[in-house]
């Protein structure tokens, strides 16, 4: 199953990956909110630029692009009703203005949806599960995000087994109209669930057995501790954030349209 | 019945499972596939009902090359019981779960009906005809599973790892019904790393190791034959290892049978019976 | 002192029609390695979550009777406070796994206890190198061997350091020889750390030698409880469905047809086959 193949963790190392989590987040949420608060093309194009250096150094340019694909169709729907409600706001006609503010807020979308992707690109989900885990996210969610993680290729696996079986058995996923197939699915869903169900319940009994819940200190075998490449990275991201302030409140930026 | 031509099989992640396997299952036979973990026995046995088609090399189910025709046609005669009865149990009644396969196939209700009743009746499960499987004991699902694939009546019979999770008296059941089986005349293959109920019910074996067929004869020779089990790591039949300490006095070694055992021992003892 | 005691032990799951256990009352000492054997739903498995409280606190139902592990009585304390004295482990090994590296798994019971960090940190490299899997501590539980993650619940519950640890069928979904593998491990904490061991297996041929502490159950109730070499010979043993060992069943026919080899009864192919050794070496 392709889908799940992105999930399967690849032990990379850079010093993308190897960046503390939350710093990561932290300047995810910073780019987020640099980006709404621009809606011209030059410091959107800017801030798309600025990604590119850390998706070379992690390593991940291939699923990047692909990512970027992903992305493609919406980003062409929103650049499309932008140009369009201009062209029928502005009378029947396309300005260039109009053209680079649809421009700019396909840009904004990109980089909204791009930087996401390259926090969960170059964050490993042993590293996501400690970083919930020594932030003040209770518990139980972080092992929920962990248990959930460690157990997606063994699901995956469960459900090929258990189409192979149906499939043994007569069944042919393929046939039929729509209706048909998806009821050709029930055969193939029971079964995981009730699997998903029966496994759940032999987590938790070994979870109890190994004294789950005897203290509310829990404590840990590793520790996120913050290295010089935080610190940079936490001092990047506040300078951006307030070089980016300063420019929206004082600098005027030229349009594209106006420079040509 | 089953023909393997040098077949190689990969799986997307690019690991090779099987690295040319040839092998005849002719009609009627009793062969037991083993060999460690992983060492490829069940995406071998996945290739007789074209679940897996071959990488390269072909298999042929009664002269048909699998990658020609499709699972459900090549299930109506290759039966496949797999290993977790939970894997294929999703029906209200152990009634309509018997029945999906043979629905599946087409067969007009009436005869649906009968070959039901006839199934439940071969596996003791009359009295649960009306009861959800989810209901039933580990050891009932794995027999209503049986009973699904038995119900189509197919001339082959694969039996994945039939013996896991199973009690002594469960186990005596099973061989007994393996040996009905195969006076039926049903092909059947069992893939097993259970060196005990392959020396009870002594098929033709073939040893399989990291992809590749590295020994095939009677369970007897194959069962006793230590340097070859080490190499696959299957441990002797505790029989088998009793005479294989007894060999340096003169011992046979090839005996898995514990009455031909007892035969053997009163023979050489005569003189220090009371 | 007994480390555990039952006494008229007596469960009934929610909604169920019978009990599961009925008077069940055995008594194991510190330091024992205890067999428990017995057809499929004759109540082990019920038998072995009773011991570090599972039953009742887990699964709720009835239960009757008295148990007492390790000083405690089960009834009247928490699973966790259990966890601290009995160490479980279960037949699936991948549905006991949940964390993304053997290590942190490993780790579990003592993040739960919350013990201070280096304390973990030795406790489960002690316990990894305990049961061999020290190269495999940063490895995923998915990509190991179901050998090798049996290994790591064992780990995982030694690294508490518990009294008691009981094993639930644990090589049901193993190999032979990995099988025997987890057996000499088992073995070794038993003689070497000397942690009581309570183990519910079938296959009596590999380890019904470790032991002179045999339970026989049939049907919740505990039928024959001593030792094996005794136990195993009979009759009624081997109408309730249990998996004689064949050396033993060897010896039982020879023995009928007027071959005594020696005076003990054997357990193992091994054990038969040097008794015959030695009296044939007598010629």
């Amino acid at each position: 199953m392709s889908i799940f193949d992105g999930l399967k963790f690849r032990k990379v190392y850079s010093p993308i990956h190897n960046l503390d989590p939350r710093i990561k987040f932290i300047y995810v949420i910073s780019i987020f909110a640099v980006a709404i608060i621009f809606s011209q093309v030059i410091p959107l194009l800017f801030l798309f630029v600025l990604q590119l250096p850390f998706v070379l150094l992690a390593h991940v340019q291939r699923q990047w692009l692909r990512s970027l694909r992903g992305a493609a169709f919406l980003a062409a729907i929103i650049f499309a009703v932008n140009v369009g409600t201009s062209f029928f706001y502005a009378g029947y006609k396309v300005t260039p203005p109009a053209v680079e503010n649809a421009v700019a807020l396909t840009l904004r979308f990109v980089v909204l949806v791009e930087s996401f992707s390259v926090f969960f690109l170059t964050t490993s989900p042993d590293h996501l599960g400690l970083a919930l885990e020594e932030s003040h996210v209770p518990y139980e969610f972080a092992f929920a995000f962990t248990t959930a993680v460690r157990f997606v290729p063994v699901l995956a696996e469960e459900a090929q087994t258990i189409m192979d079986a149906q499939k043994a058995r007569g069944l042919e996923l393929e046939k039929g109209g729509l209706l048909k197939r998806i009821r050709n699915y029930v055969p193939v869903l029971i079964p995981l669930i009730v699997s998903a169900i029966r496994r759940s319940l032999e987590l938790a009994e070994a979870m109890e057995s190994r004294a789950w819940g005897a203290t509310k200190k829990r404590t840990n075998l590793y520790s996120l501790k913050l290295h010089k490449g935080d610190y940079a990275l936490l001092a990047i991201t506040i300078g951006i954030t307030v070089a980016a302030i300063y420019v929206r409140l004082y600098v005027i930026i030229p349009t594209i349209v106006h420079l040509l | 019945m089953i023909e393997a031509q040098d077949v190689r099989f990969s799986y997307a992640n690019k690991v090779e499972a099987l690295k040319g396997v040839s092998l005849t299952v002719k009609d009627g036979e009793f062969l037991a596939i083993m060999g460690q973990n992983g060492a490829g026995k069940s995406t071998f046995v996945k290739h007789f009902n074209g679940l897996l088609k071959p990488s390269s090399g072909k298999v042929l189910v009664d002269g048909v090359e699998t990658t020609k025709t499709s699972v459900a046609t090549l299930a109506r005669n290759v039966g496949f019981v797999f290993q977790n009865p939970d894997h294929q149990l999703f029906s209200e009644t152990v009634e309509e779960e018997i029945a999906f396969a043979l629905k599946n196939f087409g067969f007009n209700p009436d005869v649906v009906e009968k070959r039901v009743t006839w199934a439940l009746e071969l596996l003791s499960l009359s009295q649960y005809r009306k009861i959800s499987p989810f209901l039933l004991s580990g050891g009932e699902r794995k027999r209503v599973a049986l009973a699904s694939v038995l119900a189509w009546n197919p001339q082959m019979l694969i039996l994945d790892e039939p013996t896991i999770g199973q009690d002594h008296e469960q186990k005596e059941k099973l061989t007994q019904f393996i040996m009905q089986m195969q006076a039926q005349g049903k092909t059947v293959v069992i893939v097993t790393h259970d060196v005990e109920f392959v020396a009870e019910c002594n098929p033709r074996v073939v040893l399989m190791k990291e992809g590749k067929i590295v020994a095939e004869g009677t369970g007897k020779d194959i069962l006793t034959n230590p340097q070859v089990l080490a190499e696959s790591s299957i441990v002797l039949p505790q029989i088998a290892q009793v005479f294989a300490k007894l060999s340096p006095l003169g011992f046979p070694k090839n005996v898995i049978d514990i009455y031909e055992a007892e035969k053997i021992i009163l023979k050489a003892t005569e003189s220090k019976r009371q | 002192m007994a480390i555990i005691e039952t006494k008229n032990l007596t469960y009934t799951y929610p909604g169920a029609a019978k009990p599961s256990i009925a008077d069940v009352s055995i008594k194991v000492e510190k330091g024992e390695f205890v067999l428990i054997t017995g057809p499929s739903g004759c109540g082990k498995t019920t038998l072995c979550r009773c011991f570090n409280g599972l039953v009742p606190h887990f699964y709720q139902g009835d239960l009757q009777g008295e148990i007492t592990v390790a000083g405690e009585d089960v009834l009247k304390r928490h699973t966790y406070e259990m966890a601290k004295h009995v160490g479980l482990v279960f037949q699936n090994p991948e549905n006991q796994l949940f964390a993304l590296s053997v290590e942190k798994d490993v780790a579990f019971g003592l993040e739960n206890f919350g013990v201070p960090r280096e304390e973990i940190r030795k406790k489960v490299d002690w316990a990894l190198n305990q049961t061999g899997i020290y190269d495999l501590r940063e490895r995923s539980p998915h990509e190991i061997s179901g050998g090798q993650q049996q290994r790591v619940a064992i780990a995982a519950v030694l690294a508490m350091e518990p009294e008691i640890i009981v094993l639930d069928e644990p090589t049901s979904f193993l190999d032979p020889l990995s099988a025997e593998r987890i057996f000499d491990v088992i073995y070794d904490l038993n003689r070497k750390q000397g942690i009581t061991v309570i183990l519910v297996e079938h296959r009596l041929d590999l380890t019904a030698k470790y032991t002179n502490h045999l339970i026989v159950m049939d049907e919740g109730k505990v039928r024959f409880e001593g030792n094996p070499r005794e136990i195993l010979s009979t009759e009624e043993t081997r109408l309730i469905g249990v998996g004689i060992p064949k050396a033993t069943l060897l010896y039982q026919l020879l023995k009928k047809d007027g071959l005594n080899i020696g005076k003990n009864m054997p357990l193992s192919s091994v054990e038969l086959a040097d008794q015959l050794l030695e009296m044939l070496g007598t010629k």
